[in-house]
């Protein structure tokens, strides 16, 4: 035993000034009271024999996946998703709590369906609901930006992580403006829709499945790799994910056999949505959190999830329970004449890309954004120097060179949370509130407080019932 | 016309030494009659109930209260300016020698930053056992000053320290000195031949002084906390330390302070420290075991060493009235020492008071009197105005962590006071405040000053002789 080298003083400052001089140097810890009511079952987590490993277990799941894109095909087959049966961004909620754009989502999906010829009338239908079910995207492996509306004959990337055959589901990105995926519904839309089942989606597939059967299957955790060193942080800024997609596939799109018009128009379409890339990002980030689930004794968050109405955390050591409370409006900059009036509380599985680490978590590698919502660069650094407080490690594959190439933050750790109070910050793009409207804005986020807490109190029950029974052994 | 001020701050924090800090400079305030700026923690609302200021019901304790009465010729806007300014000086030296990072928030993420080191922990009791667990979590030893840790708590965490040879010095651990680095209250000592394991702050304290005054040095003083020997922590923290003390080429001879262990663990710590190849002294605290005087010159026999006379400066004359011993402390181990020694050549149940200002029934939301003076000061006072009252017996503790000047306030409270005054002041000569000015300053008061506390107690009891 020698001189300490130094001394972490985390409470009195006078007993940080006493080691200082001492000329010892001293990190004094900025601690605040927890989350109000958390102290007790915060005891009981951390002293819960199996949470430390338990974590490290999960964090490790986590990096260890890469995720590859091994194929393209309609939801029907991937899924078995039948006529009637949708599938929504967020936990479960059901049509009278339904917020506008997940509402307007479900309109134009039940009319691309071919259930009504109106999307307008689709909306007794769902208030009949007998011939219609709504299931969580997160329910089928899969996850869907902002309404994030699957119906069967929707085109789904699939990912799969090749050391356990695990796959993941993600439809395909239909650009911005007026899109259902920000709950518009319009004659547009459709068409949209329909064009990306006739053409892109078999294109997509052949060209997908040459490369998987040629090279080997696209790295989708590489390409994310790069693209955090591009500036993208892939959730609200895809522009160089979607250029080295475009890169890998398009040689392949065009000896597809398919006619050089539609090859040539999916080209272009790709080219010009900076946003394609973000559906490949999501399930890749879901196929990395999915690794730690049902992990007993784990902290760790596997899933942030908002449908319009809820914001819903899932975390490993609670399984599927969802803990939820009322989805926040974000705070940022808003298209044209909308204002925070039109805006729709936050939407979409698109945190998923938090949940991972990147996102908002990225911040600091994306200053070109900042200011699209609403911030500063010194501000992007700090989030993601913050973000490092509520997270279990750092994922050395996604590094962020202006942070001297620290990895992102990885791995929310609900105690964390409520020992710090510091929320997880998103990325997000604001759907109108109004069914119909489409986006109106873009900005920061984050979720309502009081889920980490409940998150909490199941996992300090669930601690109590595991050293009970160890005991009655 | 006096005015009075409440405002709640939602979501606003300081920690308690700085809020009483603030609250001091605000009371200094010309116009101001009262101040008290707290968390709205339960006690804290009591105490400014009690001051006459109204909380709001939906306080809570993550709230900031500022609270204030002005005198007749007071304006609130100068009060509340103060309170500005002192809490912005707080925030101030805080922030000064940071990088432009922000400050860790947890220990676990300081330690992330920066894997090197302890952990000193000492935020309130209720939180204590999360930031220590993330200290040994992630592999680092930690001392734990914070009090009010559930019992539960504390073997777990020795439990998990003691998976991973790690060292859980407390909780309530108020005295450490690793490899003469003082952690909490804390002496400064010459590295020497002593490793010390101590349940005891001040009782280290005491040793620490003893043994400096005889030349003699400490390699390491490892505090464990007062329960680590009771039968449910089972000496967890003991054995580690007396592992660490035994594989220290420096450490000669190893002394064991503690309250008398349960039965049980007594055994056992008699056997970790029959294997160990350093011989241990135990000196155990307690009626019928030597007093920390005693134990300091058995150690100090063991080792050859010569044991001096003790020092004591100024005279204390005979009581002129009165029939008691008041007692009054910041050191509880002197508090308990100074009862079990007077109560042996008094009798028990003799009206005699030892009064501990550092139990945790005064400090609960309230600075430890080795850095908060006024406590005492008050029933000082008043003890001395009492005409019961025949000889005043005091402690004064220094060392790192303890208040710069603790003569500055004490001297004159006991200059010109009715009754004797007998104080000990435990200090080695390098410390901070300077032991010779600390005791001549007390000495020139009237007061006799003694650096044994034992012997500072059997001197008062031999005044109190003089009564009859």
């Amino acid at each position: 035993m020698s001189t300490p080298a130094a001394v972490v003083n985390v409470g009195a400052d006078l007993l940080a000034d006493a080691v200082a001089d001492q000329a010892v140097p001293v990190t004094r810890v900025d601690w605040r009271p927890p989350m109000e009511g958390t102290e007790t079952d915060l005891a009981t987590v951390a002293a819960d024999p199996r949470r430390a490993a338990a974590n490290a277990r999960a964090l490790a799941a986590v990096l260890e996946v890469t995720a590859t894109l091994v194929d393209v095909a309609p939801a029907s087959e991937l899924l078995g998703l039948e006529k009637g049966q949708f599938l929504h961004a967020g936990p479960p909620v059901e049509w009278e709590r339904a917020s506008g754009p997940l509402r307007g989502a479900l309109m134009g999906g039940a009319a691309l369906e071919g259930l009504v010829d109106d999307p307008e009338d689709a909306v007794a239908l769902f208030e009949a609901d007998t011939s219609v079910s709504l299931e969580p995207c997160h329910h089928r492996s899969a996850v869907g930006p902002m309404a994030g509306v699957v119906t069967p004959s929707m085109w789904l990337w699939v990912l799969e992580d090749a050391a356990t055959g695990r796959r993941t589901f993600c439809s395909l990105n239909e650009g911005l403006g007026k899109v259902l995926r920000y709950g518009a519904y319009g004659p547009e839309v459709l068409t949209r829709l329909r064009w990306m089942g006739d053409v892109l989606g078999p294109l997509l597939q052949s060209a997908v499945r040459t490369v998987r059967d040629g090279a080997g299957p696209i790295d989708v955790t590489g390409i994310l790799t790069q693209m955090l060193q591009m500036g993208d942080e892939a959730h609200n800024r895809n522009r160089a994910g979607t250029l080295m997609l475009l890169r890998d596939l398009s040689p392949a799109m065009v000896t597809t056999g398919f006619e050089t018009g539609d090859v040539s128009e999916a080209l272009r379409f790709i080219g010009g949505n900076d946003h394609f890339f973000l559906n490949l990002a999501m399930p890749a980030c879901k196929l990395a959190l999915d690794a730690a689930r049902g992990i007993d004794g784990s902290t760790m968050v596997v899933a942030m999830a908002r449908n319009g109405t809820d914001f819903g955390i899932q975390v490993a050591g609670t399984g599927d329970e969802w803990f939820t409370g009322p989805a926040q409006l974000a705070d940022g900059l808003f298209l044209g004449d909308y204002g925070p009036d039109d805006a729709n509380p936050d939407i979409g599985d698109s945190a998923i890309t938090e949940t991972a680490g990147i996102g908002g978590f990225a911040m600091a590698t994306a200053p070109a954004i900042v200011r699209f919502v609403g911030g500063s660069v010194p501000d992007a650094l700090a989030t993601t120097r913050r973000m490092h407080e509520i997270t279990l490690g750092e994922n050395p594959r996604w590094s962020v060179p202006i942070l001297e190439f620290q990895g992102t933050p990885t791995g929310i750790d609900v105690t964390k949370v409520c020992r710090t109070g510091i929320l997880p910050q998103i990325n997000t793009g604001m759907a109108g509130k109004k069914a119909g409207v489409g986006q109106v804005g873009a900005g920061l986020v984050t979720p309502p407080a009081e889920i980490f807490p409940k998150a909490l109190t199941r996992l300090a029950e669930l601690s109590r019932d595991f050293r009970r029974s160890s005991r009655d052994l | 016309m006096t005015q009075t001020h409440v405002e709640l701050r939602r979501g606003a924090y300081a920690d308690s030494v700085t809020l009483l800090q603030v609250s001091r400079t605000v009371q200094g305030i010309a116009g101001v009659a009262a101040a008290q700026v707290a968390m709205a923690t339960a006690l804290n609302v009591e105490v400014l109930t009690e001051m006459g200021f109204d909380v709001p019901a939906e306080a809570t304790p993550n709230d900031m209260v500022v609270a204030v009465r002005l005198a007749e010729d007071g304006s609130l806007d100068a009060a509340l300016a103060g309170v500005e300014r002192a809490l912005a000086e707080s925030t101030q030296r805080r922030a000064s020698g940071a990088t432009e990072e922000a400050a860790p928030r947890t220990t676990a993420a300081a330690f992330r930053r920066a894997p090197e080191g302890v952990a000193l922990v000492s935020v309130p009791g209720a939180n204590a056992f999360v930031e220590a667990m993330d200290a040994v979590e992630s592999g680092h030893d930690v001392m734990v000053f914070s009090d009010n840790v559930p019992v539960e708590q504390e073997v777990r965490l020795k439990e998990a320290a003691a998976e991973r040879g790690l060292l859980v010095m407390g909780p309530d651990c108020g005295t450490a000195v690793v490899g003469g680095l003082g952690l909490g209250f804390a002496n400064v000592v010459e590295p020497g031949p002593v490793g010390i394991v101590a349940a005891s702050g001040t009782g280290c304290q005491q040793v620490l002084a003893l043994l400096d005054r005889a030349g003699v040095g400490v390699t390491h003083a490892l505090g464990v906390g007062g329960r680590d020997l009771s039968a449910e922590v089972g000496g967890l923290a003991t054995r580690e330390a007396l592992r660490r003390l035994d594989a220290d080429a420096g450490v000669e001879l190893v002394v064991v302070i503690s309250k008398p262990p349960a039965p049980e663990v007594e055994a056992e710590v008699r056997d970790a420290a029959a294997s160990l190849g350093t011989p241990v002294e135990l000196a155990l605290l307690g009626a019928g075991h030597p007093d920390l005087t005693q134990a300091t010159e058995a150690v100090l026999s063991r080792l050859g060493r010569e044991v001096p006379s003790w020092p004591v400066v100024g005279s204390a004359g005979a009581p002129s009235g009165g029939r008691y011993l008041r007692g009054l402390f910041v050191g509880g181990t002197m508090a308990s020492e100074a009862r079990i020694v007077a109560t042996g050549l008094l009798g028990d149940d003799a009206g005699h008071t030892f009064v501990d200002f550092g139990d945790d029934a005064y400090t609960t939301g309230r600075a430890h009197p080795m850095i908060d003076p006024t406590l005492r000061l008050e029933h000082l006072h008043r003890a001395a105005e009492d005409p019961d009252t025949a000889v005043l017996l005091l402690d004064v503790v220094l060392g790192h962590g303890a208040e710069p000047d603790p003569a500055a306030a004490l001297a004159p409270a006991l200059s010109g006071v009715r009754p004797p005054v007998v104080v000990s002041v435990v200090g080695t000569a390098a410390d901070p405040q300077g032991l010779d000015r600390q005791v001549r300053a007390l000495a020139e008061a009237g007061a006799e000053v003694h650096l044994s506390n034992a012997g500072a107690t059997r001197r008062a009891v031999e005044l109190i002789g003089h009564l009859s």
